[in-house]
């Protein structure tokens, strides 16, 4: 594959569903200890966009989390915020207002999310709606049912049109891998959205079940680095959904090191879609440094 | 009996679907129960041992990739051959001593040993291959193959069914063969050459040397090309002989002692196994 | 706050943004692995071992010990017996009195309760038997965890349920015991190769005399503990240790009815001749030179896996290893990079660090062996390439390693190197790749890479080996035969067909 040409969507780069759950099995027998655990524990934290997409979201809610967002565990100022708030368009503004000061990015579904079934010119008035309201980052979604059909031009015309609404806010294309079924899917639709000018990928909405899966995110990992190594542009990562533990956490930093390096160990290039992750990274942190194992009652929920 | 003169046959080798003389042109006579000189047969040594592998190897691939249907139908047809040419056969092993009774009987189970082995290709396969219930995401199967050239060293009894009961369940399974006639009856041996000639047996699957056993016996069981031994020879010393050649290329020997051919026992499946690998093959099996 | 003052979050580089931007993978510079050693303190062993014969630890009769070491520390873990053939002979008795006068008079049911509680108890001791695994063998606690002892016990677990199921083994056959078994096992899995022995051994009625390599003989005494606590009769099951001369006398002794060897091809053709006129039956599971084949239209990813697999499973010390790569010239650069990439992630160090993938070689005889084929690869103008991982400073240890610009004449493509040594060819068309796999006097195993199913049925075919692991590799299940074509060995362990070599069969009439 040359610089800048783009592939031929309808050829399907081949993969083997139990070679893939191997390695993930392998990767997840790697043993994180001591210091190595207490490193990534920080830096998940820091790669977390702490979200919260539900019809019942209020502004109350949303300040509520911004709160936790900058200072994640009161009794340890020292550790790192999180990378971003994940809110509704409508509550983009709340968000960017209440993270004031803060490097913490404020990132916006849009696009009709969760399914967007919507005509392309709402998806682009919904996308630009977001960035006026101070979005730095976008998360849109794919339309699966145009994809299934084989629409590939399509769906990449789409997201490149999404892609210059956004300006300058980074876009994330989320494929909702739980519907696309197989790995060769969510390859190709990875490979459609990087060429399209994805400045992330992502897995999934939330809404569906599976959403994050190990399997599919080394899927989506190894379309990034075959990306990388034929483009020279480095693809950031996201999966969403389904994350709430810290040992899972530790798991996808495993995939991530081994399949893309160092250099993609950063909140810039791999984030976490999660909210009740948090609490768990933190009373895993807290363990570590007390060596006392920990109760939810002492994080708080927000 | 009329006055005409007889025309002898003359007994020549069967290598590579030809019929060629020994490389050293050189014969031995074989005589009856009387002593008198029947015919005279190739006295093939070390070079036609070499001569007869060549084809034996060359004719494996194609012979092992026929499908099973068509192997059958190939052995199916040497026995309608064998039927045909019934007489001609009884009356070799008559003169070779045998009373007439016997020598029918002989030639009948000889056909009927053939269409026995004709009816396994295609179901030892599934007799002795397997699908293997692994614990992993994989579908398995193990199912058989042929070894590959096989050096037959036959018995002195029986000229006939002797032979046919050895090479059937050899090719049946696919493999080719390089055999060592009878010593002091190899006339039958030959003539059945004749008859796998006829029989839509492709060239070199089956190869028939006469002569003596200890000139062509060393060299055909050291032979680097030669993967397997199917010996009928009860002397102790060379049994060691061939154990001890075949374990400089890891040669599979199946040592098969026979007392009385005709015993139904000499037809069973396991013969054809003697001289099958089994392959297993694994495959993820997901979507 | 703000996040950058974290010392984790100022990871981010500049993107580069030309694809002539420097880009390599770097696995090492950020968030190393802390050590995560398997505790080896509770582990017991004595500090001299007897030979197990006739249900008891008795001491050899010339008393002549021999020592075996941890390779990746060096260090001597005990002394054990080097069995003369006066114990050979002692071991070989008791195993035939145990045949007579108790095993052959067991019904198949209880000689299958007898196996499943051999299978459970090394269940239970499974973790101390890794761990002696990995400390007497080298190789890495993950595999000895998760690959060697699971797989022996339930290799003991499945045989125990065919002994008293044998009349369904052979259609038209009944199944009868040899009698006395010597087995002669190599270092390379110890305990599994055991399992693969005793096992369908003992399911099928016989005794067992069996020996174990003497740069790993722990776990076979460990297991002779075990015979001991699952109250196996006396002598049905004999472990003799000691090297070359041991097992010779045990193939040599004329009460053996049945030889079972897994080793080199140069020492099974040595069993094999010495057998010669004995009339004993015999399994042979020898070396091998295991071609893996990429066709360009392979799951690559998957099949780089595969590869890292074929390869640096056990370091490479596997006789079914795909130790010879050939790929299609189309992918070959691209497939190369993506190796050379996956090699990078490869930990290379303590057998008991549960991160380590390779640990160390077996022994100095094997690692002096190693280096040799890499000089020699060099001098026949091969490019080497070794990943830049740490090595530990003590012990014997080799970076995983592969050769491009080989050609089939090449000493290191047709010998067997049995260490993490990979040789790549090219190839243009299926055919050339399927006369390169079998243009060797090895046939044990070979790997298939490919996405179009008719390709592999075609291909797996021709292939003469008798395993073919089609887009997968180094699989091992006590349901699936394995053994070797041509020079690779004769007969077949595992499954129903394993129990063949275990049987005299007569007519069933």
């Amino acid at each position: 594959m040359s610089t800048n040409t783009i592939p031929d969507f309808n050829t399907t780069v081949s993969i083997d569903k139990v070679g893939v759950e191997e390695r993930v099995s392998r990767l997840n027998k790697r043993s994180i200890k001591k210091e190595s655990k207490m490193q990534a524990l920080k830096l998940a934290l820091s790669m977390i966009d702490l979200t919260t997409l539900e019809g019942k979201d209020s502004e109350g809610k949303v300040v509520q989390l911004c709160r936790k967002a900058r200072v994640p565990y009161a009794p340890m100022p020292e550790l790192p915020s999180v990378a971003a708030i994940c809110v509704y368009p409508n509550m983009v503004s709340t968000a960017k207002k209440a993270l004031q000061g803060t490097e913490i990015n404020v990132a916006s579904v849009a696009t009709a999310f969760p399914s967007g079934m919507a005509p392309l010119q709402v998806k682009l008035d919904d996308t630009k709606y977001a960035v006026e309201e101070g979005a730095d980052e976008i998360d849109m979604v794919i339309s699966r049912g145009e994809f299934l059909k084989g629409n590939y031009n399509l769906i990449f015309d789409e997201i490149a049109a999404i892609k210059d609404a956004c300006g300058d806010a980074h876009l994330k294309v989320i494929l909702e891998t739980g519907e696309l079924e197989t790995y060769e899917n969510v390859r190709k639709a990875s490979d459609i959205a990087m060429y399209a000018g994805a400045d992330f990928i992502k897995t999934s909405t939330g809404k569906i079940s599976p959403a994050a899966t190990q399997p599919v995110t080394l899927v989506m990992l190894e379309a990034i680095r075959d990306y990388y190594q034929a483009t020279g542009k480095m693809i950031g990562m996201k999966p969403a959904g389904g994350i709430r533990k810290a040992k899972q956490a530790l798991q996808y930093l495993v995939l991530v090191k081994e399949t893309l390096g160092a250099k993609w160990l950063t909140p810039e290039w791999f984030r976490f879609g999660a909210s009740s992750l948090t609490n768990d990274l933190l009373m895993q942190i807290v363990k570590q440094e007390t060596g006392v194992y920990q109760s939810s009652y002492y994080f708080s929920t927000d | 009996m009329s006055d005409r003169i007889e025309i002898l046959k003359t007994y020549k080798t069967y290598v590579g679907g030809k019929f060629p003389r020994s490389e050293s042109g050189r014969t031995y006579p074989i005589r009856d129960v009387d002593d008198h000189i029947i015919a005279n047969a190739c006295r093939c040594t070390r070079k036609d041992v070499r001569d007869a592998v060549i084809p034996a190897r060359t004719a494996f691939s194609g012979w092992s990739e026929k499908s099973a249907y068509n192997r059958g139908q190939i052995l199916y047809r040497i026995a309608e051959m064998l039927e045909g040419r019934k007489d001609q056969f009884v009356n070799e092993l008559q003169r070779g001593g045998m009373k007439t009774k016997t020598a029918e009987k002989e030639v009948e189970l000889s056909i009927d040993r053939l269409i026995y082995f004709a009816g396994w290709t295609d179901k030892y396969p599934q007799v002795f291959g397997s699908i293997n219930p692994v614990a992993s995401q994989h579908f398995n199967f193990t199912s058989p193959e042929p070894t590959g050239v096989v050096a037959v060293i036959s018995s002195d009894e029986s000229p006939l069914l002797s032979i046919v009961s050895l090479i059937a369940p050899v090719i049946a399974g696919g493999n080719t063969c390089v055999v060592l006639a009878s010593e002091s009856y190899p006339l039958s041996a030959v003539s059945f050459g004749e008859v796998l000639h006829s029989s839509d047996v492709p060239g070199g699957v089956v190869n028939i040397l006469t002569g003596y056993r200890k000139e062509m016996l060393d060299h055909l069981t050291k032979h680097m090309d030669v993967n397997a031994v199917l010996n009928c020879i009860t002397d102790k010393e060379i049994r060691k002989l061939i154990d001890e050649n075949a374990s400089i290329s890891v040669k599979r020997v199946h040592h098969y002692p026979v007392d009385d051919w005709s015993d139904d026992t000499h037809e069973n499946p396991y013969l054809i196994l003697e001289f099958q690998e089994q392959k297993t093959t694994w495959h993820p099996a997901g979507i | 706050m703000d996040r950058k003052t974290t010392e984790n979050a100022s990871n981010g580089e500049k993107k580069p943004t030309s694809p002539n931007a420097d880009l390599k993978m770097e696995f090492s510079e950020f968030w190393q692995y802390s050590p995560a050693p398997e505790s080896s303190d509770h582990i017991e062993l004595k500090e001299r071992y007897d030979l197990f014969i006739d249900g008891a630890f008795v001491p050899g009769k010339k008393g002549r010990m021999m020592k075996t070491i941890n390779p990746a520390t060096e260090e001597v873990l005990a002394e054990f017996t080097e069995a003369t053939s006066e114990d050979v002979d002692s071991a070989v008795k008791a195993a035939n009195r145990a045949y007579e006068k108790t095993w052959s008079k067991l019904s198949g049911k209880d000689r299958g309760k007898y196996i499943f509680r051999i299978a459970r108890m090394i269940q239970e001791h499974a973790k101390d038997l890794a761990i002696i695994e990995s400390m007497d063998g080298g190789k890495p606690i993950r595999e000895s965890r998760d690959v060697d002892i699971p797989l022996a016990a339930a290799y003991f677990f499945y045989y125990a349920g065919w002994a008293d199921k044998l009349d369904y083994a052979f259609p038209g056959r009944k199944a009868e015991p040899l009698g006395v078994c010597g087995q002669i096992i190599p270092w390379n899995f110890p305990l599994l190769m055991l399992s693969w022995k005793i096992a369908p051994a003992l399911a099928a009625g016989n005794t067992v005399v069996l020996k174990p390599a003497e740069t790993t003989p722990l776990t076979a005494l460990k297991f002779a503990e075990i015979c001991k606590d699952a109250g196996l009769p006396d002598g049905v099951v004999n472990i003799i240790t000691g090297a070359g001369p041991t097992g010779a006398a045990l193939v040599d002794h004329p009460d053996v009815s049945k030889i079972a060897f897994t080793g080199s091809t140069e020492v099974g053709k040595i069993i094999q001749k010495s057998l010669a006129g004995s009339d004993k039956k015999f399994t042979l599971e020898l070396g091998g030179k295991g071609p893996n084949i990429v066709f360009e239209d392979a799951s690559i990813d998957q099949a780089v896996e595969g590869i890292i697999n074929a390869i640096f499973f056990n370091q490479g010390h596997v006789c079914c290893a795909g130790s010879r790569l050939l790929v299609q010239e189309g992918i070959s650069e691209k497939l190369i990079s993506k190796l050379k990439q996956r090699m990078e992630t490869l930990i290379v160090g303590d057998p008991l660090d549960k991160n380590t993938d390779i640990g160390a070689i077996n022994s100095r005889m094997q690692y002096n062996k190693i280096q040799e084929y890499l000089e020699v690869g060099v001098q026949e103008g091969a490019t080497i390439h070794q990943s830049s991982c740490e090595m530990p400073e003590k012990g014997f240890f080799c970076k995983p390693t592969i050769f491009t610009g080989v050609g089939q004449s090449n000493r290191i493509v047709q010998e067997e190197i049995f260490g993490p040594v990979l040789t790549i060819q090219t190839f243009r068309t299926p055919e050339e790749a399927v006369e390169k796999a079998n243009n060797t006097p090895y046939g044990l195993a070979g790997g298939i890479w490919t996405d179009k199913g008719s390709k592999i049925f075609k291909v797996s075919q021709q292939i003469r080996s008798g395993v073919v692991w089609a887009n997968t590799y180094n699989k091992f299940d006590p349901t699936s035969p394995f053994g070797g074509y041509k020079e690779s060995g004769i007969g077949r362990e595992g499954g129903l067909h394993g129990l063949y070599p275990y049987v005299r069969l007569s007519a069933n009439r």
